[in-house]
């Protein structure tokens, strides 16, 4: 055991917050808009300095980062605060997919524009009434000269507004069983049968969107991965969840700990017992999630295989966030019910923790099956 | 950055399995809780193949090993739920290594890492030790308290017997009735392996407790099917492996820091120690409620590990009391006085 960075780790680490305190990303501006042009910004200066796509090999213009190097890399990020990239979705999921996936001219096509944030990505795999239950999806596609014709809606489209290209899951075959009749499409968002409508969450947002198309064209050479291949390609484009999800998503919640230790004084309730006690129960359980994660990570790189510690981050990352944020907004008593102060934000926003990117409930599915093998409920 | 043991500590892991699944057969531990003794003859075969003295220094007739291979062999023993006096002359010998003046270390160390005069050590209040495993057979008898400790001789000491839910392990209550000699220095250090070696324990009692309910929920069928296929049932389930592999990571973290990293110890050892307490608690309840009535007979083992995880959780500081060391070491500065 070893739980230090090794020299080469260390290097990488080094170079990434020199970086990084050269070129501070800054406070991020409130408001949709400015907030985007900030992240296309910042994106564009990771790009420059060849640190967008870390994970992606170098011969695609990424970095070839290793898991630990990635999840270095999200620990950084959360350190530094800095923003999320503007293309996010085509860094972790459209560029990966592409280089398994794609073809020559593909590959050719699609990448460089995707490091850069000259196009932005967009996911339509979640629909209304397929959620967690992705394959029971119903957008169909219908072959049409040259091409493919969709019809359907799609829900929880991030960024669909201003994004180029959408990862869009239809079904191309309604007789086969539902996980063989489906396909992989890169479908353009500029064209009049796409509509697109902010779908307001709870927060008062609108980082989500709605997406329906009638009879939106896709021409055969946006075919990803062959077509009724879909689950497959949309299953690997899942397990490209970042590396780094885990590590950063520990340094983050490590931060806004400190946030919480902070008001607790500037509240006077430091030394209040029952305070104290959830204070504690949520450092642990954070801890835990980082020592999981990384022990995930390192058993992944020895092994090929992610062990039993490594399917549990997600779920508790969402348990701790939604549980810092509570204690902050009840330490706070009627002057947290304030709508505009942060904390509340973050209360509210991290009730999605537990229900984005596989609720919690799934996960404990996958975790009973795939790795207790208990009998499948289905 | 790396979380693999080395291939001397797989070895050790690996014989410590096998030999601990031979020895210690749930008839064999059922034999011995009934009867509420040990058999000296296994603790004797462990001592002679060196684990009772894996962390103590060479010259002191130890295998000059660490906190890391100690927890490899407390996982075990937590997993066979092996009645041994180990814990105990384990924590005896950390306190005497780590606090004890060099006289204290030549006197005593020898005969803990050869099993043949154990010690035990633990918690004290006013001088006197509530609840102090195996002080009824120990030659030397160590009571921590408020940041030093003392050395007695077992004739030195009024030694009553105390009857806990936990079968498996003996323990006593601790009067000094003769002098002790005060350790050298502030057991801390001491104190912080033994709570890492109990999350250990812990962390062997959470993963047989969950691999025995997995197993009874993929057999046990109600309305015709396995009630593990039910996720009332199986997400309890995977509960349990959150907890069991959250408190592993966070106990193989607490015995890396004890040597390579010193100044995080206290911290680590506190989460460790917290966690594992309530896990070993949430665990092993959980584990009860999967097996439904069959776990509430006598004649199921379960309870065996589920008692002596409610005991562990009690010894050498509870989860609150681990809560609160991290509170302290997290910036919340000291708690508020109780109120009068």
């Amino acid at each position: 055991m070893d739980l230090t960075l090794s020299p080469n780790e260390q290097a990488f680490r080094d170079e990434l917050r020199g970086w990084l305190a050269q070129n501070q990303p800054g406070d991020e501006p409130t408001g949709d808009e400015a907030s985007f042009e900030f992240r296309v910004a910042w994106q564009k200066q990771l790009h420059a300095a060849g640190y967008a796509g870390v994970s992606w090999p170098e011969q695609f213009g990424g970095r070839g980062a290793t898991l630990i190097e990635q999840a270095i890399y999200g620990e950084e990020m959360a350190r530094a605060k800095a923003p999320p990239t503007a293309n996010l979705l085509g860094l972790v999921m459209g560029g990966p997919v592409v280089i398994a996936h794609g073809s020559e001219e593909q590959k050719q096509r699609y990448l460089e524009p995707i490091l850069s944030a000259e196009e932005i990505w967009c996911q339509g795999f979640s629909e209304p009434e397929s959620g967690s239950d992705l394959a029971s999806l119903k957008t169909r596609a219908v072959k049409c000269d040259g091409g493919w014709s969709v019809t359907g809606q799609k829900v929880w489209t991030t960024l669909a507004h201003v994004s180029k290209w959408c990862m869009l899951v239809a079904r191309t075959d309604q007789n086969a069983p539902k996980h063989k009749g489906l396909t992989y499409f890169l479908m353009d968002m500029a064209q009049d049968a796409v509509q697109i409508r902010p779908l307001h969450q709870i927060t008062g947002e609108a980082e989500f969107n709605e997406l329906f198309m009638e009879d939106a064209y896709i021409p055969d050479e946006n075919v990803l991965g062959g077509v009724g291949n879909g689950w497959a390609v949309a299953i690997t484009t899942l397990m490209h969840e970042r590396a780094g999800l885990g590590a950063s998503a520990a340094a983050s919640v490590k931060i806004a700990l400190g946030q919480l230790i902070e008001l607790a004084k500037e509240r006077g309730v430091a030394g209040d017992p029952i305070v104290r006690q959830r204070i504690a129960s949520l450092l642990i359980e954070a801890e835990a999630l980082r020592l999981n994660a990384w022990r995930g990570l390192t058993a992944i790189m020895k092994t090929g295989i992610p062990g039993p510690e490594g399917s549990l981050p997600k779920l508790q990352w969402s348990a701790v966030n939604q549980g810092l944020t509570e204690l902050a907004v009840a330490i706070q008593g009627e002057d947290g019910m304030a709508k505009d102060s942060e904390w509340n934000y973050r209360f509210l926003r991290a009730r999605a923790n537990s229900i984005e990117g596989g609720t919690t409930e799934i996960l404990k599915n996958i975790i009973a099956e795939r790795v207790l093998g208990l009998p499948k409920l289905r | 950055m790396n979380f693999d043991f080395t291939d001397d500590q797989q070895a050790i892991k690996r014989t410590a399995k096998d030999l601990l699944a031979q020895r210690f057969k749930p008839d064999a531990v059922r034999e011995l809780a009934e009867a509420g003794r040990y058999d000296d003859a296994y603790f004797a075969e462990l001592a002679e193949l060196g684990w009772a003295g894996i962390f103590i220094d060479e010259e002191h007739g130890g295998q000059g090993l660490g906190t890391v291979e100690l927890v490899i062999l407390m996982e075990e023993l937590g997993y066979s739920l092996a009645p041994v006096p180990f814990l105990s002359n384990a924590a005896a010998g950390l306190a005497l290594q780590h606090a004890g003046s060099d006289e204290q270390r030549s006197r005593w160390l020898a005969g803990i890492a050869s099993g043949e005069a154990r010690g035990t050590a633990g918690l004290a209040r006013d001088g006197e030790g509530a609840l102090i495993a195996d002080a009824d057979s120990a030659e030397v008898i160590v009571l921590l308290e408020d940041g030093g400790g003392t050395v007695y001789e077992a004739s030195a000491c009024e030694i009553e017997p105390v009857e806990t839910i936990d079968a498996t392990r003996r323990y006593a209550r601790v009067r000094p009735s003769g002098e002790g000699e005060a350790l050298a220095s502030d057991p801390a250090p001491a104190l912080d392996r033994i709570a890492t070696a109990l999350a250990a324990e812990l962390t062997g009692i959470c993963q047989r407790t969950m691999e025995m309910s997995v197993s009874y929920a993929r057999d046990r069928k109600q309305f015709d099917r396995p009630i593990g296929a039910y996720q009332a049932v199986s997400h309890r389930c995977a509960d349990m492996l959150r907890e069991t592999e959250s408190v592993r990571s966070t106990m193989l973290w607490a015995a890396w820091a004890a040597e390579a990293e010193p100044e995080t110890l206290p911290l680590a050892a506190a989460m460790a120690k917290a966690g594992a307490s309530d896990a070993g608690w949430n665990v092993t309840s959980s584990a009860l409620q999967v097996h439904g009535g069959i776990g509430f007979t006598w004649e199921h083992d379960l309870h065996f590990f589920f008692k002596r995880a409610k005991v562990d959780g009690a010894l050498f500081g509870s989860a609150r009391e681990h809560r609160e060391r991290v509170a302290e070491l997290s910036g919340l500065g000291r708690a508020a006085p109780a109120p009068a």
